[in-house]
C-alpha cells in the first residue's frame, strides 16, 4: 500500500507568503537601523494584532464559501457599546477590574449575536453574504455615528487608565495583544485544521451540495463561522479599545478590506475550500511591515501605503494561480 | 452506410502518446477517421477514450505522436500539436460535445447554439435569422421547447440536444459525442441516432463513445476498442455482437453480470415501512415495505420522483402529515441526513460530481466526510481516518497508483467506488443507491453489483433506484415501478419483466385502487 497524504505537501504556495514577509523583513533592516530595535518590532505586532484576529475569523468565513463586508463596522460598534457600558456603570460598580470584565463579556456577546445575525441572514433568509454584510456594514456605522451624535464617544479616564494596561502591558516583555492574537492564531489553528468542524468548512467552501449530502448541518456550520467572526471583532475590540480609550464614526474604517487581504496574502482562496491560519496571520504582519516600513523611508510616501498594499495582494493571488495550476484529470 | 460513395479519410492519428506526470494514459494509439462514418470508441472506465477524444478536439496537448487532418481538397495535412487548441479545432470542423454539458446557463437556446459564431446584420445581431435557424435545428432534432427560454429552466436531456444543435449549427466535419445519451430518453436518443445518419449521409465523420452496446450497434461502422490505454483492436462493426464488443472491452469473459443474493424470506424483519408517503408537489403516494436482506429496485421514468422520494426518506424534503415513515416499526422523521445516518440509513446520490465528492479534494477526505464523527474525539485522528480508507481502498477495490491525486481525477468508476466507499464508511443498515452505475464501464458495474448482492447477504438491506433496466430485473429480488408521483406497483417473481414494468412506469397499468390505497395483487 502506498504511502497517502492527507495533508498537501509543502510547496511554493504554501512557502509563498513566509518568503515574503522574511524578504519585508530584510528590505526593512536595510532600510532604516531602528526597523529592528525591539520598540519597532513589538509595535508592529502589536499593531498586526487587531487586523490579524479580525483576519482569523475571516479565515473561517471565506474557508467556508462566505464573505464578511461588516467587521469594521461591527468593531466601530462594539467598541462604542463597551464605552457606553463603561462610563454608565461606573457609578453603580465600584471595582473597576469588575467594570472592565463587564464590559469584555458584553463585547463578546454584542459579537456573537451580531455575526449570529449575519448567519441566519444568509442561511435561513438565504440572502447572499455579500448583500448581507453590506447591509449590516451600513447599519453598524450608521449605529457609532449615532450613538457618538457625529462626535467621538470617550472612555472615563479614570477607567481608561486601568483598561490600558490590556493594550500598553507585557508579559515577558511582549505586549498583551500580541499574546491575545498567538491565542486566537492557535485556536483557529486547531478549530479549521484539527477538528470536524474545520473540515466541514472546508467541504462547504468547496461544494455545498456535496456537504448537504454528507450529513453536514451545512447552515449550521456557516452560521457558526460568522459567530466566530464576531466573537473575533469582539476580541480584537477588547484591545483595541484601550489603546485610544475612544470611539467615532472612523474607528475600524476599511478593516473589513485589510482583513480579507491579509486571509489572501495568506494563501486562502476567496471562493472557497481551503483555508490557511498560518497564512493569514502571516498576511496580517506583511500588510502592517509595509505600512512601517514606508514610515521609516523617505523614498516612497506613506501617503502610497494603500496603493502598496493593494499591489500585494494582487501579485500575491496571482503567484498562487500559478502554483493552483491543477494535474489534468485522467 | 451502404450507398455512400468510398470514406476518404478525414483524420489520422499516428502513435499517439499521452502522459500526465509519469502517468501514461494513452500509449501508440494509431487511429483513422472517414468522412461519412460512425466510429465507436470502446472501452472500460479509465480506458482513456474521454483523453483521446480531449487530444483530438483541442482540449489536451499531444505528449507525442502525430496527427493528420484533410484540408478541403481532401489531402491530409499534419497538425502542428502545440497550437492544436479546441477554438483551432472548432474553425477547422472538429467539434467536441462533452460529458459535461458547457451551456450559459442564464442564456436561452438561440443564444447558446450562436455563441461566439453569432449572425450579424451590419453591427447588430440578426436575431430573426438565428431564432429561425434554432428553430429548424430543433424540429430536426424532435425537440419542441421554447427557444427562448434560459437553458438553466430546461432538462438536462434538452440541454444534451441544445450541444448538439450548437454542434450543427458550426458546420462540423468531426463531430466527436461524448456519452451523449447518458442523460437522454430512449426517445430522444432516437433523435439523435437519426441526426447522426442524417450528418454521415452529409460526409460528416462522427467519432461516438457510449457504454450502451445496444446504440453502438445500431450506428456504428466501425469500432475501435481501447484497453488501459492501448488500442486492442479495430473492427468492422457489422461483425461484432454486444458479447463480442463486452468481451473485448474488458478482456475477460463476464459471466454471472448479475450475481443472485439469496432473496429474504417472509419472516425477515421489515427494517423499512412507508405508508402512504406524500410530498407536496413531488410524491402523491408511495407505500412500500423493505425486508433485511432485501434488494428493492426502483425503476419509473425519469422525473418519476424516485429519487424525491427517496430524499424524503432521508430527510432532504418533508413528509406531509398523513405520511408515516417506520424504522424496525418504530415510527420516525428525520430533520436531516445526519439523524437518517445515526439512524443507520445513507443514499448514495446519483450526481457523483455534483454532490457526491469533492473533485478538488484529496481521496482520504472524501472518504471519510459523511462519517467524519466516527474519527474524532474533539480532534480528528487521522490515523485511524488513514487506516479505513486505506482498508476500503482494498475492500472496494479502488485501483490507482497514486493515491495522493484529487477525487476530480479518478477516472468514473473509481469515482464511484469512492462514493461507495464513502457511503458504507458510516457503517448503515439500510443502504440507497441511486443510479449506481451510471456512466460507468461494464467490469466496474460487475464489481459493484457483486458488492450490492454481498451487502444483501450479510442482512443490509438494499433500495436501488435505477433506469438501466437490465440491473433493475437482474439484481433485485423484487422492483417498485414509480409513475408521477405516484408508486403505482411492486412486481416480483414472473412480473418482473422489461415489458410488465414499463407498462407500469407509462402508467398504463396499477396497483391502486380508486381510493389510492394498494390493491392487493
Amino acid at each position: 500500500m502506498p504511502e497517502i497524504k492527507i495533508t498537501r505537501s509543502i510547496d511554493l504556495k504554501t512557502a509563498g507568503p513566509f518568503v515574503a514577509l522574511i524578504a519585508l523583513f530584510i528590505l526593512g533592516a536595510f532600510v532604516n537601523d531602528a526597523f529592528l530595535s525591539s520598540g519597532n518590532l513589538s509595535n508592529i505586532l502589536a499593531r498586526s494584532s487587531f487586523i490579524g484576529i479580525v483576519a482569523i475569523g475571516a479565515t473561517f468565513v471565506i474557508t467556508a464559501g462566505g464573505i464578511d463586508l461588516s467587521v469594521g463596522s461591527m468593531a466601530a460598534f462594539i467598541s462604542g457599546c463597551m464605552i457606553l457600558i463603561m462610563n454608565s456603570l461606573m457609578d453603580k460598580i465600584e471595582s473597576l477590574p469588575v467594570l472592565i470584565l463587564i464590559a469584555i463579556f458584553a463585547s463578546a456577546l454584542i459579537g456573537a449575536a451580531a455575526g449570529c445575525i449575519n448567519g441566519l441572514l444568509t442561511t435561513k433568509a438565504k440572502i447572499e453574504a455579500f448583500i448581507v454584510t453590506l447591509g449590516t456594514m451600513g447599519i453598524y456605522r450608521s449605529l457609532i455615528t449615532y450613538m457618538a451624535d457625529g462626535g467621538t464617544l470617550s472612555l472615563n479616564f479614570t477607567v481608561g487608565d486601568v483598561y490600558s494596561e490590556v493594550y500598553y502591558g507585557t508579559l515577558l516583555g511582549v505586549p498583551y495583544p500580541v499574546w491575545v492574537f498567538l491565542c486566537v492564531a492557535i485556536i483557529g489553528y486547531v478549530l479549521l485544521n484539527k477538528t470536524v468542524f474545520g473540515r466541514h468548512c472546508f467541504a462547504i467552501g468547496s461544494n455545498e451540495k456535496v456537504a448537504l449530502y454528507s450529513a453536514i448541518h451545512v447552515d449550521r456550520v456557516k452560521t457558526m463561522t460568522y459567530i466566530l467572526q464576531g466573537i473575533c471583532v469582539s476580541i480584537a475590540t477588547i484591545i483595541y479599545v484601550p489603546r485610544l480609550g475612544s470611539a467615532s464614526g472612523q474607528t475600524g474604517v476599511l478593516w473589513e478590506l485589510e482583513a480579507i487581504a491579509a486571509v489572501i496574502i495568506g494563501g486562502t482562496m476567496l471562493k472557497g475550500g481551503y483555508g490557511r491560519i498560518w497564512g493569514t496571520v502571516v498576511g496580517a504582519l506583511i500588510l502592517t511591515l509595509i505600512g512601517n516600513i514606508l514610515n521609516l523611508t523617505d523614498m516612497i510616501s506613506n501617503y502610497l501605503n494603500g496603493a502598496v498594499q493593494g499591489i500585494i495582494v494582487i501579485a500575491a493571488v496571482y503567484l498562487q494561480r500559478g502554483a493552483w495550476r491543477k494535474r489534468a484529470p485522467t | 452506410m451502404p450507398d455512400t460513395p468510398p470514406h476518404r479519410t478525414l483524420f489520422t492519428a499516428k502513435s499517439l502518446t499521452k502522459s500526465f506526470g509519469e502517468v501514461r494514459v494513452l500509449s501508440n494509439i494509431d487511429l483513422q477517421v472517414n468522412q461519412g462514418e460512425v466510429l465507436a470508441l470502446l472501452g472500460e472506465n479509465g480506458a482513456g477514450k474521454s483523453t483521446l477524444v480531449k487530444l483530438i478536439g483541442g482540449y489536451e496537448t499531444v505528449s507525442g505522436g502525430l496527427l493528420h487532418l484533410a484540408n478541403e481538397a481532401g489531402e491530409l495535412r499534419p497538425l502542428n500539436s502545440d497550437t492544436w487548441k479546441h477554438a483551432t479545432a472548432e474553425a477547422q470542423g472538429v467539434i467536441l460535445i462533452h460529458q459535461e454539458l458547457n451551456l450559459a446557463e442564464q442564456l436561452n437556446a438561440v443564444e447558446n447554439i450562436f455563441l461566439g459564431n453569432e449572425i450579424r446584420r451590419g453591427p447588430f445581431l440578426d436575431k430573426h435569422r438565428m431564432l429561425e435557424l434554432t428553430r429548424e435545428y430543433l424540429s430536426i432534432l424532435d425537440c419542441d421547447i421554447d427557444p427562448l427560454v434560459p437553458v438553466a429552466q430546461l432538462s438536462v436531456s434538452v440541454k444534451q440536444m441544445i450541444e448538439i444543435a450548437k454542434a450543427y449549427a458550426k458546420n462540423s466535419r468531426l463531430l466527436i459525442l461524448d456519452e451523449p445519451t447518458a442523460v437522454l430518453t430512449a426517445k430522444e436518443s432516437e433523435a439523435l441516432f437519426q441526426l447522426i445518419d442524417r450528418l454521415t449521409e452529409q460526409g460528416v465523420a462522427i467519432v461516438y463513445i457510449s457504454h450502451k452496446l445496444d446504440e453502438i450497434e445500431r450506428i456504428a461502422d466501425r469500432v475501435v476498442v481501447l484497453r488501459d490505454g492501448e488500442l486492442v483492436g479495430d473492427y468492422d462493426a457489422k461483425t461484432l455482437t454486444k458479447d463480442d464488443m463486452a468481451r473485448l472491452m474488458v478482456g475477460r469473459e463476464l459471466t454471472n453480470l448479475f450475481p443472485v443474493a439469496t432473496p429474504p424470506n417472509a419472516t425477515s424483519e421489515v427494517v423499512l415501512e412507508l405508508k402512504k408517503g406524500a410530498v407536496p408537489g413531488l410524491i402523491s403516494n408511495a407505500s412500500f415495505q423493505l425486508r433485511a436482506g432485501e434488494i428493492l429496485g426502483f425503476a419509473g421514468l425519469v422525473g418519476s420522483g424516485r429519487t424525491a422520494l427517496m430524499e424524503a426518506i432521508i430527510g432532504l424534503h418533508q413528509f406531509s402529515k398523513s405520511s408515516e415513515l417506520l424504522i424496525r416499526g418504530k415510527s420516525v422523521s428525520f430533520s436531516s441526513l445526519a439523524a437518517a445516518r445515526d439512524a443507520g440509513i445513507a443514499y448514495l446520490t446519483k450526481d457523483r460530481k455534483g454532490s457526491g465528492l469533492l473533485l478538488g479534494m484529496s481521496l482520504p477526505i472524501n472518504f471519510s466526510l459523511f462519517s467524519l464523527h466516527k474519527f474524532s474525539n474533539g480532534l480528528i485522528n487521522t490515523k485511524k481516518e488513514q487506516e479505513a480508507f486505506s482498508e476500503a481502498v482494498d475492500t472496494f477495490e479502488i485501483r490507482l497508483k497514486d493515491l495522493s491525486i484529487s477525487a476530480g481525477n479518478l477516472s468514473g468508476g473509481n469515482q464511484q467506488k469512492l462514493l461507495l466507499a464513502k457511503v458504507m464508511a458510516a457503517e448503515p443498515s439500510i443502504i440507497i443507491v441511486d443510479e449506481p452505475t451510471r456512466g460507468i464501464d461494464i467490469g466496474t458495474k460487475s464489481q459493484i453489483y457483486h458488492f450490492i448482492a454481498n451487502l444483501a447477504e450479510k442482512g443490509h438491506s438494499i433500495i436501488m433506484v435505477s433506469s438501466d433496466m437490465m440491473e433493475v430485473i437482474g439484481l433485485s429480488h423484487r422492483v417498485a415501478v414509480m409513475c408521477r408521483g405516484q408508486l403505482v406497483g411492486i412486481l416480483e417473481g414472473e412480473q418482473k419483466q422489461e415489458h410488465e414494468i414499463m407498462r407500469y412506469a407509462a402508467g398504463l397499468e396499477s396497483q391502486l385502487t380508486q381510493e389510492g390505497e394498494k390493491a392487493s395483487a
